[in-house]
């Protein structure tokens, strides 16, 4: 039997140790081996890419990204690991963890059932990426985008605005842009605050809007266009919309 | 026990004993309480808005010196009365108000052009009347605070000390029992001290000096999961450390700091707590680096609506709390009496 492929992410270095020793614990029972630890989410996503893991154990309370948040920008790998959340103390996470059949651990962390919990992510069947978007209370901190094996992550206050074309989502920041796998929908409900819809195909950053402007379109249309503050581009608001999106500019 | 007194807090005592004539809001609830009884009375006396006027006037010639004369009394006399028990305390304001009464009499008698003396029975009557209904409402007061204080108490209990402390450290000690075994006994020796602080009777005044190295205790346990990331810096007036204060006054808030200030970062931050004596007053100031997404957390306001609460018990007007945002650091200044004796 192939070894199991095991990452820590915790930024605690002595809980890192503790995970370690209950794992050399277990190795008796469930061949496995540590391919790496990190002491926070960004960290650890290169990791894991870069070690191929087949789970990760993944603290819920860390700075600069969330345990909930590592784990949806987790799914966007090809091959994406099992997660296991381990928590000291997190009322609403454990209730969540519940009720969608999510296996976590609870600090401090006992061997055998650290064992259990590997025993079922090396043989069960993996959790659904929409799982992981259900039980995060969000909004995420940045996109993630799947590119030659590894995660890109884009800060969320980088993106100038996201547009729906066919099947992807552009997500355009000041230097490029990038495409994800999302609904339009459902990302304005996120991010309700910091988007604004201004077309049935667009969400633009609230904060960047300067004004607008009269515009002709490719049809000969005329109506109003968003400025952006530092962005060339003007993008068109819909009638339908236009009502709301002129109240957010003074 | 008494919401003024500032030594204990005794809840299961029945709530007798004089307020604290040194305290300011006491003051304050007396000028106020006896200048308003004696708007009453010109109000009931007078047929038309003219006569308010001219007995107002009388009476406040007739009270005023007086009133002054017992409360600065009542202030110098206070370490002696707050000796005696309740009801001898009584009568010794009640015979300080009645002397007083009777000193200013004749020179008021004789300002207000010769009245006769069968008028001092009267005012005799008026000012041991106003001392028993201030003595009824300051009875009252201590009464309705009573249940507000135990229930502080609970409060203070269940807000300090989060879970989330107390299951990652034992988390964290449980890693170094293996590698570190010394190490792993001096924190469960922290966490022992601290949790018999935390269940403690809570009720009396501590020394500022065992509030510190209750916290100090704490930050050692912190130190030991964060490591690096978690820097204090201390600025110490040493005279300062002689003070009483509510027990578990400062380690909430080096808790929350270290929850909302330490722990949201990736790169070290600094808590820093500076104590200091200001005028005769005791001055704490706290601070930590401040993160904006971090605020929808809970428990922040808990702990100081409670520090707040117990402050103005033990306290009333003369202590305060205030927060700020101060650029990325959140700031904590607290201002009150500095007290060395029970």
């Amino acid at each position: 039997m192939t070894q199991l492929r095991v990452v820590i992410v915790d930024d605690e270095q002595l809980a890192r140790n503790r995970l370690r020793e209950l794992l050399d614990d277990c190795r008796g029972e469930l061949a496995h081996v540590v391919a790496g630890e990190a002491a926070n989410g960004i960290e650890g996503l290169e990791i894991v890419a870069a070690a191929a893991a087949d789970l990760v154990l993944v603290d819920i309370h860390m700075p600069g990204m969330s345990g909930m948040e590592f784990a949806r920008h987790v799914q966007v790998l090809e091959r994406p690991p099992a997660v296991i959340f381990v928590t000291a103390h997190d009322q609403y996470a454990v209730q969540a963890f519940d009720v969608n059949a999510v296996d976590y651990l609870l600090k401090p962390v006992r061997a055998e059932r650290l064992l259990a919990a590997l025993k079922k992510a090396a043989g069960g069947p993996p959790v659904a990426r929409e799982v992981f978007e259900r039980i995060d209370p969000g909004p995420r901190r940045y996109f993630s985008i799947a590119e030659r094996e590894r995660v890109t992550l884009v800060p969320v206050p980088d993106v100038i605005y996201l547009r729906a074309e066919l099947k992807y989502v552009t997500v355009r920041t000041r230097s490029r842009e990038y495409l994800v796998e999302e609904p339009l929908t459902q990302l304005e409900q996120e991010f309700g605050g910091v988007f604004v819809r201004i077309h049935r195909s667009c969400l633009v950053a609230r904060r960047l809007i300067a004004g607008f402007e009269r515009t002709v379109d490719s049809d000969g249309e005329a109506g109003w266009s968003v400025v952006l503050e530092g962005w060339e581009e003007k993008l068109p608001v819909s009638r339908r919309q236009w009502a709301h999106v002129k109240t957010l500019v003074r | 026990m008494s919401a003024h007194k500032p030594q204990s807090i005794r809840q299961n005592d029945l709530p007798d004993a004089l307020p604290d004539f040194r305290n300011l809001g006491v003051m304050a609830r007396i000028l106020l309480a006896v200048n308003a009884l004696a708007l009453l009375a010109a109000v009931s006396r007078s047929r038309q808005i003219a006569d308010f006027v001219s007995n107002l006037t009388e009476i406040a010639g007739w009270l005023e010196p007086v009133l002054l004369l017992v409360v600065i009394v009542l202030y110098a006399a206070s370490p002696l009365l707050e000796r005696l028990a309740y009801r001898y305390g009584l009568l010794a304001v009640l015979a300080v108000v009645l002397a007083a009464t009777a000193t200013l009499f004749p020179f008021q008698a004789m300002l207000a052009g010769g009245g006769e003396w069968t008028g001092i029975s009267w005012n005799l009557g008026y000012s041991a009347l106003g001392t028993g209904l201030l003595a009824s409402y300051f009875h009252l007061r201590n009464r309705a605070l009573s249940p507000a204080l135990s229930e502080a108490r609970l409060q203070a209990l269940q807000a300090r000390i989060r879970p989330h402390f107390l299951f990652n450290t034992l988390n964290a000690v449980l890693s170094l029992i293996r590698r570190d075994p010394k190490r792993a006994e001096a924190a469960l020796e922290d966490l022992a001290e601290l949790f018999r602080t935390v269940m403690a009777d809570n009720r009396e005044l501590i020394s500022l000096k065992d509030e510190i190295s209750l916290c100090r205790q704490y930050l050692n346990l912190e130190q030991l999961r964060l490591g690096e990331r978690l820097r204090v810096e201390w600025q110490l007036e040493p005279a300062a450390e002689q003070a009483l204060v509510p027990p578990m006054l400062l380690q909430p808030l080096v808790e929350n700091a270290v929850y909302h200030g330490i722990e949201p970062g990736i790169a070290p931050g600094v808590i820093d707590i500076r104590i200091a004596l200001q005028d005769a007053r005791l001055r704490l100031q706290l601070s930590n680096p401040y993160y904006v997404e971090h605020q929808h957390r809970q428990g922040n306001r808990m702990a100081l609506e409670n520090i707040r609460e117990r402050l103005l018990l033990h306290f009333d007007v003369e202590a305060r709390l205030e927060t700020r945002i101060a650029g990325d650091r959140y700031e904590i200044d607290i201002v009150m009496p500095f007290r060395t004796t029970l």
